[in-house]
């Protein structure tokens, strides 16, 4: 089983982003996603930005891959699409069909990205066909589901299951941070920037409920299935996918890479993360449940 | 197969009563879907049996009027064999074509009927030439339904690179996040649009009186709080009021509905195939409604597109059946974005 860092979901200054990815550098994490993968009006990293710390990451042995942008719009959009598949030295996340169209085309393996909605074999066994060499489960896939999937597995693919972080559940064509601040998107004045893990969005009776981060919307509770890893190895899962937060990224990896290694059991990892969470966990999804309902192990 | 329209207007059937008054009033499409979770409203008492669905194709055809049949949600694997029986039944029961979502889905349909037509469902978040093209070049689709996200310009452009036809979203309930990329029903209820083909199921829903108000809840979350006097609306998890940094406000999308008749000609110019209407949750009543007024923008539009002006009675008709009775160009008009 390896361990993966996600891509960077948020806005964050330049210089932070390149001190955090030298960091990561320095931890047990096998796997890097890099690259601006929510909104085009981010800039603080060019491609050729993420493909020198890709290029870091690489040489202190991790597998290094550039993730595309999920929602495309414009022609803009596609020419950076095309910018980040051209960086050939690193494996691509392909994140919508668009890109998964031109990395067929030019016979490039890639990894198929969390939001391309493979649910059923027929769809994975045509992604394996496509060129994928990986894919990362829908967020909001059933353990039970994935089972089905694995027994169904094209040899040779591997399986990537997002294990840790605020839920990414939903793309608009609208900035939900920009309109907070009565902001259009195209002049949004890069508020993302102030809010290096979202903003927070809750009842008028105070509960925490979801997290706005510019065109995404993510879950308030962070998804958190450390309690589920002996059962992800025994489905067969390849990878465990970890997302950024601001702070404490590096504890959490060393204690998914310690329970994944036996170092480490359940019951002291779930403590070892408590104080570590921007709130409280969720793990509903796994268990067929409404994503935010926490479920005992 | 019947002959296509310069442009057409699809409208919503739910059910046969809504189908007869879609096709009644001008319809040239109308999309329905099965009784289970094989399509995006599977919702209690909507939709169609067998019998039902022959005698509606049966009484569309007569009319020279299409059937889409809606098979948009994402199958799983232990559930494979329903949606591959729909869309043998699509085709067996001679359906104009099929709406699909998933790819998989797509592969079994053009392998199996590859007469069949097949058209990208908006679920399939399909928003560049790039992605359409995909579907085109791997399923033969041959139209496309765009995600309510992209601006005239962009719909301009990829109208221009593909070989398939586009339809767009003209008008009815509007949703903010991409069709096909939001598990928010899934996050607070479970049921999620993707795989059950329902958002913010009714089943989860509690109205409350309080004393602060009339509470809406979706599983438990407060979705919205109406004072005295203010119209209670349903709980659409994100057409609620919710609070960012102490400020209470629709956070997400205010209860507007989606309402493009000013745009009309601009989408003729440009290309696009088809306009469809949201709505098969909504009545006959609704159906009859809106697709005569349609029919009659459309004809107008067609018949002179540069004298073309939106009638007042046609604005006061669609207002009495819009959600909220606010209405917006969405993302059409790009500082909605």
């Amino acid at each position: 089983m390896k361990l993966a860092l996600g891509p960077l979901l948020y806005y964050w200054p330049r210089q932070q982003v390149i001190d955090f990815y030298e960091e990561i550098a320095k931890t047990p994490v096998d796997i890097a996603y890099l690259g601006e993968t929510v909104c085009a009006r981010r800039h603080e990293l060019r491609v050729q930005d993420w493909a020198e710390i890709a290029a870091k990451l690489a040489a202190a042995g991790k597998q290094a891959i550039l993730g595309t942008q999920t929602l495309i719009e414009s022609e803009s959009d596609l020419k950076t699409l095309r910018r980040v598949i051209d960086e050939k030295g690193f494996l691509t996340e392909a994140n919508d069909m668009g890109a998964v169209r031109i990395l067929a085309a030019e016979k490039r393996p890639f990894v198929a990205g969390p939001f391309l909605n493979v649910f059923n074999a027929a769809t994975l066994s045509m992604m394996a066909r496509l060129g994928a060499s990986r894919w990362v489960m829908p967020v909001e896939m059933s353990a039970a589901s994935l089972a089905d999937l694995q027994a169904a597995r094209p040899a040779g693919l591997e399986t990537e299951v997002f294990a840790y972080g605020r839920l990414p559940l939903a793309f608009s064509a609208r900035c939900f941070t920009a309109r907070h601040f009565n902001l259009q998107k195209d002049d949004c004045q890069f508020k993302c920037l102030d809010f290096p893990d979202g903003l927070l969005i809750r009842t008028r009776e105070g509960e925490e409920f979801l997290t706005l981060n510019g065109i995404q919307t993510q879950s308030s509770k962070v998804y958190n299935l450390i309690g589920e890893v002996d059962a992800m190895r025994a489905l067969g899962v390849d990878v465990l996918r970890i997302s950024p937060q601001s702070q404490h990224t590096i504890e959490l990896l060393q204690a998914f890479h310690d329970r994944m290694h036996g170092t480490l059991d359940p019951s002291a990892a779930r403590e070892r993360l408590a104080g570590l969470g921007l709130a409280e966990p969720c793990n509903g999804f796994w268990y067929g449940k409404p994503g935010l309902d926490q479920i005992a192990a | 197969m019947l002959t296509g329209k310069p442009f057409e207007l699809v409208c919503p059937a739910g059910a046969l009563p809504s189908l007869k008054a879609a096709v009644d009033n001008g319809a040239d499409c109308v999309y329905t879907g099965l009784k289970d979770n094989t399509n995006a409203r599977n919702f209690t008492g909507l939709n169609f049996d067998d019998a039902q669905l022959r005698e509606g194709i049966r009484y569309a055809h007569d009319r020279r009027v299409k059937v889409l049949l809606a098979l948009n949600t994402y199958p799983q694997t232990s559930t494979w064999g329903r949606w591959t029986a729909a869309v043998d039944k699509a085709a067996d029961f001679g359906v104009d074509a099929v709406i699909l979502a998933d790819p998989g889905l797509m592969e079994y349909a053009k392998t199996k009927h590859p007469q069949l037509r097949l058209h990208l469902s908006v679920q399939g978040s399909a928003t560049s030439y790039e992605a359409i093209n995909f579907y085109h070049e791997q399923f033969g689709i041959q139209r496309a339904v765009l995600p309510r996200v992209l601006a005239m310009p962009q719909i301009e452009h990829v109208v221009k690179n593909t070989p398939v036809e586009i339809e767009v979203f003209g008008f009815g309930g509007l949703c903010v996040m991409v069709e096909g990329r939001c598990a928010l029903s899934a996050y607070v209820t479970g049921d999620s649009p993707n795989t059950v083909g329902v958002c913010s199921p009714g089943k989860a829903v509690r109205y409350e009186q309080t004393e602060r108000g009339m509470e809406t809840r979706l599983n438990g979350v407060l979705i919205d709080r109406f004072a005295e006097g203010e119209k209670t609306g349903y709980p659409t998890l994100c057409k609620g009021r919710f609070e960012v940094n102490e400020e209470t406000y629709y956070a997400i999308e205010e209860p507007t509905s989606l309402n493009t008749l000013e745009l009309l000609p601009k989408l003729m110019e440009i290309g696009v195939k088809a306009i469809k209407i949201e709505g098969r949750q909504r009545s006959p009543a609704y159906v009859a409604q809106v697709t005569k007024v349609w029919r009659e923008a459309i004809d107008s539009a067609l018949r002179n597109r540069q004298g073309y002006a939106v009638r007042e009675s046609w604005m006061a008709e669609l207002n009495k059946v819009s959600e909220g009775s606010m209405h917006t160009l969405g993302a059409y008009y790009r500082p909605w974005k």
